[in-house]
């Protein structure tokens, strides 16, 4: 074993461990900062995968955009604890059982029997993963799916926006137009 | 990887990070001095010759303070939350070049930490994650006044990230390049706020608001939240939000000097290459300075008005100015 494949076997250890985390903490503050950490984590192995772009753009996505909204809501809604109780979880923990079962099941096939090339050599993947291979990728060959997607993303924000003017809209309604700006 | 480039990367590091510490228990005595001038007050001056020793005093005082941590907060991420703020910025400025490469008897060694083409976003990074510790703080300590104080600090500071970001886009446009060495190296034919006025101007602005700073220091406002995020908070954990900010202040205005004011460029530097890092903290008390007179003469203006102003000015000037600058660069070729 190389110094890349312990230093894989450590950061796949942490990114498993702070996925469980947050599955099975039931404080929902304590659940969002271990997801916050896991995508740390992933961070970091899209840089031993010589992945850099993709690896700064998932920190500051994710970690840094995402997970603060998430945090807000749970900390403005007071949502913090999860009720104690089974209640109608039991259907979908059996059915979680199953899926695992399943999961666990394939894995084990893959590695065991199959036994592909588990441990990726870095050095394989060359340069395709720095600024300006992604950059020249999304602008030329992938120039169409780019600008559809920015469309979208527009769309979604004129929607948000317009949700939370639809109150206000509707109070200036009902004063007679007083308070509309 | 020998173990000398090994020691070499850790002896740089360690630099960075004393240097990062001492820029900030200076930039109190700094800040009380020029504030104390600016208010025609005598300021600071007991401990030592120029009360240069005033740091060293606050920071005994601080230690030697009880500690409280209220009943009903969340104790592990209240004692984390201020471990949480200070690290972004005592890292940020890793990627920040302090000068050429030196020559010692033979042996070259670069006043660079790393000279990535990732500088720029490895920044936007970050910042992008310095928000937890301020919002965490200001959940776990139970209080209105801290909560209500976090949510500000998070809202404000995603807010103006975004005029902040895209304002670094443009000398990255210009330069085409992020890696700082390179950016810094392009501005040997003028310094970037030449070329990028808006940017820069965008840039000074939205830091201002990033750091919290008067007159965009809402999440402390004393008068509506007591001290905002930090109300619960007191010895050395306090002195650590206060060491965030101020170790905040004194990176971005590393960085600023960098991509806008030429970084450590500067008269002399062919003869004396040591001098870079001299050029380099000269600016960086230049940009301190304006912090502090801004600090001084202006007063705080209202949050929704805060709000409105990252969002409905300084970040749609920010994407024109980047769109002017792309067509620019695209018909003259870049440079």
């Amino acid at each position: 074993m190389n110094l890349d494949t312990v230093f894989f076997l450590i950061l796949a250890a942490a990114a498993v461990i702070t996925a469980a985390g947050m599955l099975l903490n039931r404080n929902a503050i304590y659940a969002a900062l271990f997801l916050i950490l896991n995508f740390a984590t992933v961070g970091i192995i899209y840089f031993t995968l010589s992945a850099p772009f993709v690896a700064l753009t998932q920190v500051t996505v994710y970690a840094g955009a995402i997970m603060v909204l998430f945090l807000f809501v749970i900390m403005l809604l007071g949502a913090e604890k999860l009720p104690y109780g089974e209640g109608s979880l039991r259907t979908q923990r059996l059915v979680a059982i199953g899926l695992a079962v399943v999961l666990l099941v394939e894995a084990g096939y893959f590695m065991l029997v199959k036994q592909p090339g588990l441990f990726l050599n870095p050095a394989q993947a060359g340069e395709f993963g720095t600024v300006e291979q992604i950059g020249r990728a999304l602008f030329n060959i992938y120039i169409l799916p780019f600008e559809i997607t920015s469309l979208i993303l527009l769309a979604a924000v004129v929607g948000a926006i317009m949700l939370t003017r639809i109150e206000k809209i509707q109070r200036a309604g009902q004063t007679g137009g007083e308070e509309q700006r | 990887m020998e173990p000398g480039v090994i020691l070499e990367w850790v002896i740089k590091s360690v630099v960075i990070l004393i240097s990062m510490t001492a820029g900030f228990a200076y930039t109190t005595w700094y800040e009380r001095k020029v504030l104390a001038k600016m208010q025609v007050r005598i300021g600071p001056n007991r401990a030592g010759p120029f009360a240069l020793l005033q740091p060293v005093a606050d920071g005994i005082k601080l230690i030697f303070k009880e500690e409280l941590v209220p009943a009903e907060a969340d104790k592990l991420i209240f004692n984390l939350a201020p471990v949480i703020t200070v690290i972004p910025a005592l890292i940020v400025t890793a990627v920040v070049p302090w000068g050429g490469v030196l020559d010692i008897n033979g042996f070259k060694l670069s006043l660079a930490l790393t000279d990535t083409n990732l500088a720029i976003l490895y920044i936007m990074t970050v910042t992008s994650i310095s928000v937890y510790g301020i919002t965490l703080a200001g959940w776990s300590s139970n209080n209105k006044y801290a909560m209500l104080g976090g949510l500000r600090a998070t809202a404000q500071m995603i807010s103006y990230e975004l005029a902040l970001g895209l304002s670094l886009v443009g000398p990255v446009l210009v330069a085409g390049t992020m890696s700082l060495g390179k950016i810094v190296e392009m501005q040997q034919g003028g310094w970037f706020i030449l070329f990028q006025p808006v940017a820069a101007i965008i840039y000074f602005i939205a830091i201002i608001a990033e750091v919290n700073r008067a007159p965009f220091d809402m999440p402390e406002a004393e008068q509506e939240l007591t001290a905002g995020y930090h109300t619960e908070y007191s010895g050395m954990k306090f002195a650590l939000f206060f060491m965030a900010e101020y170790a905040k202040m004194v990176a971005v205005s590393m960085i600023g000097a960098t991509v806008f004011l030429g970084g450590y460029l500067g008269p002399f530097l062919d003869i004396a290459p040591w001098l870079g890092p001299v050029w380099l903290w000269v600016k960086v008390a230049v940009l301190l300075f304006v912090f502090i007179w801004i600090r001084a003469t202006s007063p705080r203006i209202r949050y929704d008005r805060l709000m409105a102003f990252g969002w409905k000015i300084l970040f749609p000037l920010a994407l024109a100015n980047v769109l002017v600058t792309a067509v620019v660069v695209a018909f003259m070729g870049g440079k």
